[in-house]
């Protein structure tokens, strides 16, 4: 039926454009002075019929499913109703609805019967609704428009209004983006507050997100403290800025200063290969390759490595950050002026001198710029760990052991069925808006550093 | 000479020999330098390497499947037409592996079990669908080729060591005697693998394919394309070209280049609460899916179409507007078409960005097992990397070298579709 409606309205909206064009071609013909070009009347009436159709439709299918609910849940007798918690009332319409479907189990009582019923006719009422009333303000529209048209009427203007909007509104879908996040984060993490105080999350020791599933349940109460899941997270990222900086940057100075002009054009593209092979399958890169390498390194030199260890997920974390440092480091010092440059050498410095001690003090700040872009990248980075890091939080910094990170426990958290009614899932969500907050400041206190010093040079 | 010539010559003398000495110093540290900077980059080059020289070592192999050709007699007594699509297929096919096995004791269950696990768990669905297409087959002796299951497919392949103790491995050595039977027969064979790409997922890895992953990743990034291109271009245009100069422009644009530089994880949690919690929207649907991917690769796309848009020379506008185009006329009709080329290599690198995306995939559901191809974009479905994901958290040996092929896979459509953008921006870029 949806599309129905998006088939009438585009029709609907084809006509109004050739009518318009046409009446507007005949007021020309007759000799009389058009404000506005044919073509501009016709655009007018299409976007006048299409953009508030279009809004009609989008509400009413984001709309549809909860009224019909309520109306459905309303319209029960009082003694179903009462005293039905969040999640019974979820199953109770769950069945409703099995059973408008037409799968019956068992004998349901009546009233769930007629529930299914009204709930049945209810949809289908929607849906021809939907039809109807989209063609009805569609072709209203038309009509409108098509009267419109007149020598002196202001087609152009007018549509071109319509279309500045439109274009207002696509940029301010990225504010609604921000907005979107920071609401979806911000209302699940009061909610995890209201059942876990904000205290115990931000300065615990634990992180055990059980919760019991009897209310007798033996050590059923879990552990919400963060402490020990962003330790994880600071190990992995160190070990990964330990591959990632020393290797990045060398090889950055070596391709902007040393480098043979063709190797510099082929070693950059195979650097931006690196950097664009999806993270899962560094993850399983990781698993297959690097963590058994690892650990039989490991036991070659007597050290016990764990399966899981913050050394594999860390080190392959650090080979896919290897190109972003190093394109960041390459551009900062290319922005260092010639002159300085020149200076270095024309008093008698090698090139590596140069580098070393004109070019690369120069370009520092674009190179932190760059290196705390990464350090935010590896912290939100998710599949590389969540396939190669653990799932136990323990508190601990020796890079052979297992740590978990945010991002690992996030996804295990919210993997499968998921309620939004108990503090495991909802840790999931204060996670994420630490997560978020911790690489919104690094992010814009980077790109706040990087832009500062381009504009310095520029 | 004088004492004083002579010293001041021994003088230039020693610091001549300080300075080349000095000099080799400091050529050395360069000569270190250059080396370091050639041992990082042949690191990365080297990491690069392995990464992609182990998935093909392992992912090769997933592209052939081991399959056993055998003659058929289709018993009437097991198969009857009016049943069908029911009937003992897989007793058909056993029935018709012991006849090659003489000394295979028919009566007893463990011995026949023991052999026909020879077979995938498919081969008696296809021989089905055979007879069900045909029932004038019953009765008849029909030749088939079906897969092996999947311990039989690494022995095949050579993956299985013969010298392991029986009790390590996950085939006896009567299977073992059995199979290399059907090998001197010819029976075996190892044809391409195209349930790789036609069959969905399943629980045995010889059944096992990419096509629900790939038309899922299909809808998503069809949905993510419909979405973020018109959207991304409209935003770029208005702050490339319309938008005054003032705070709330500003504020636009920072908050373009931060969302760009949000973990994806957090998009997850955005399309989990938001999408399917708020709006109940289905879980594990391409369409959420690509809605979600949609506003992770919109400011990809936006910073790709402001470049494209600012490298349109302005003298293009200053001559449209001098004949009079309106403002909106110089960018829809001149400006963009021109930064077209531009627009499109961003899009596409963007869309590949978005098919290697797994992390808020999981987070909407979907890694579901889901054994059938999603027909709409509102159906529950996989996509290439939670595929992946999935299929590396399986236990099962032959899931190794299908993960390592689906990646495989996966690796093609991002060099293909990376290809085009480069192929794009040669073909028709232009120079002013």
């Amino acid at each position: 039926m949806t599309t129905l409606s998006f088939a009438i309205l585009l029709v609907v909206a084809i006509t109004g454009f050739v009518l318009n064009r046409q009446a507007a071609y005949a007021i020309g013909t007759t000799g009389n002075r058009l404000h506005s070009i044919p073509w501009f009347h016709g655009l007018y009436s299409a976007l006048t019929i299409l953009v508030p159709a279009i809004v009609l439709v989008l509400v009413w299918l984001v709309a549809k499913d909860p009224i019909i609910d309520m109306i459905v849940m309303g319209g029960l007798p009082d003694e179903a109703r009462t005293g039905l918690s969040d999640g019974e009332t979820q199953l109770l319409l769950a069945e409703i609805k099995s059973i408008a479907g037409g799968r019956i189990f068992g004998e349901p009582e009546d009233w769930k019967l007629a529930a299914a019923e009204r709930f049945a006719s209810l949809h289908d009422i929607s849906s021809i609704a939907l039809v109807v009333v989209t063609a009805l303000l569609a072709i209203v529209l038309l009509i409108i428009t098509r009267k419109q048209v007149g020598r002196e009427f202001r087609a152009r203007q007018r549509a071109e209004g319509i279309i500045d909007r439109l274009l207002i509104f696509c940029s301010v879908v990225a504010i609604f983006t921000t907005v979107g996040i920071i609401a979806a984060l911000l209302f699940e993490t009061i909610k995890f507050f209201r059942m876990v105080p904000i205290t115990e999350f931000l300065f615990g020791m634990n992180w055990e997100p059980q919760i019991p599933i009897r209310e007798d349940q033996i050590a059923a109460t879990g552990a919400f403290g963060w402490i020990p899941v962003i330790v994880g997270t600071l190990v992995i990222t160190t070990v990964a800025l330990l591959v990632a900086a020393p290797v990045g940057l060398a090889s950055a100075m070596y391709l902007n200063e040393f480098a043979p002009r063709q190797l510099r054009a082929v070693a950059k593209p195979i650097l931006e290969i690196l950097a664009g092979i999806p993270t899962v399958v560094y993850g399983f890169f990781a698993i297959l390759v690097v963590a058994p390498a690892l650990r039989s390194a490991g036991q070659a030199l007597g050290l016990d490595v764990s399966p899981n260890t913050a050394l594999a997920a860390g080190g392959v974390m650090g080979i896919m950050l290897i190109p972003f440092i190093s394109s960041f480091a390459d551009d900062a010092m290319a922005a260092v002026p010639r002159s300085l440059r020149d200076g270095a050498l024309a008093l008698g410095a090698t090139r590596a001198e140069m580098m070393v001690q004109v070019v690369f003090p120069a370009a520092i700040p674009g190179i932190v710029g760059g290196v705390l872009l990464a350090v935010s990248r590896a912290i939100g980075e998710t599949m590389i760990v969540v396939m190669a890091a653990g799932l136990i939080a323990s508190l601990t910094i020796n890079p052979l052991d297992s740590v978990t990170t945010v991002t690992v426990q996030i996804v295990t958290l919210l993997i499968g069925d998921t309620s939004f009614d108990n503090p495991k899932t909802l840790a999931a969500f204060a996670l994420g808006m630490m997560l978020f907050l911790v690489t919104l400041v690094i992010n814009i206190f980077a790109l706040r550093i990087v832009r500062r010093y381009r504009e310095a040079y520029d | 000479m004088t004492d004083a010539t002579q010293s001041a010559a021994h003088d230039a003398e020693g610091r001549y020999k300080l300075i080349a000495r000095s000099l080799v110093r400091r050529r050395g540290r360069q000569a270190r330098m250059k080396f370091y900077g050639m041992a990082a980059l042949g690191f990365a080059f080297l990491m690069l390497a392995i990464l992609v020289g182990s998935l093909l070592m392992s992912g090769y192999r997933a592209f052939t499947q081991t399959h056993v050709t055998l003659s058929v007699f289709v018993d009437p007594e097991e198969v009857k037409v009016e049943r069908l699509p029911r009937g003992d297929f897989d007793d058909v096919l056993a029935a018709s592996l012991a006849e090659l096995f003489p000394d295979v004791d028919t009566g007893s269950r463990a011995e026949m079990r023991e052999l026909s696990s020879i077979l995938s768990n498919g081969a008696q669905f296809q021989l089905r669908d055979m007879i069900v297409d045909d029932p004038e087959l019953i009765g008849t002796t029909v030749t088939v080729t079906v897969p092996v299951s999947d311990p039989f497919d690494q022995l095949g392949k050579g993956l299985v060591l013969r010298e392991t103790p029986e009790d390590q491995r996950r085939v006896t050595d009567q299977q073992i005697a059995w199979f290399d039977a059907l090998d001197e027969r010819g029976a075996i064979s190892e044809p391409f693998n195209w349930a790789l790409f036609t069959h969905a997922d399943s629980r045995f890895p010889e059944l096992a394919g990419l096509k629900g992953a790939l038309i899922g990743s299909f809808w998503a990034l069809l949905v993510c394309f419909l979405i973020s291109f018109p959207l991304g271009i409209g935003a770029a245009i208005y702050l490339e070209e319309f938008a005054p100069k003032n705070k709330i422009s500003d504020f636009i644009e920072i908050n373009i280049n931060n969302l760009a530089a949000v973990p994806s994880v957090v998009f997850g949690l955005l399309a989990l609460a938001v999408f399917i919690n708020w709006f109940g929207m289905p879980r594990s649907a391409p369409f959420v899916g690509g809605m979600t991917l949609a506003l992770m690769t919109l400011p990809t796309i936006i910073i790709a179409t402001r470049a494209a848009l600012k490298a349109v020379p302005p003298s293009i506008r200053e001559a449209a507007l001098g004949v009079g185009a309106s403002r909106q006329q110089v960018v829809f009709d001149h400006v963009l078409p021109l930064a077209m080329p531009g627009i499109l290599t961003g899009t596409i690198i963007g869309l590949a960005q978005a098919l290697g995306e797994t992390a808020p995939l999981l987070l909407i559901g979907m890694n579901a097992f889901i054994t059938s191809a999603a027909s709409t974009p509102f159906d529950s479905a996989t996509a290439l990397p939670t595929q992946i994901f999935i299929w590396a958290d399986s236990p099962e040996r032959g899931f190794v070298s299908r993960t390592s092929a689906a990646i495989l896979v996966l690796l093609g459509f991002l060099i293909l579709m990376n290809g085009i953008a480069v192929f794009l921006r040669n073909r028709l870029h232009r120079s002013w």
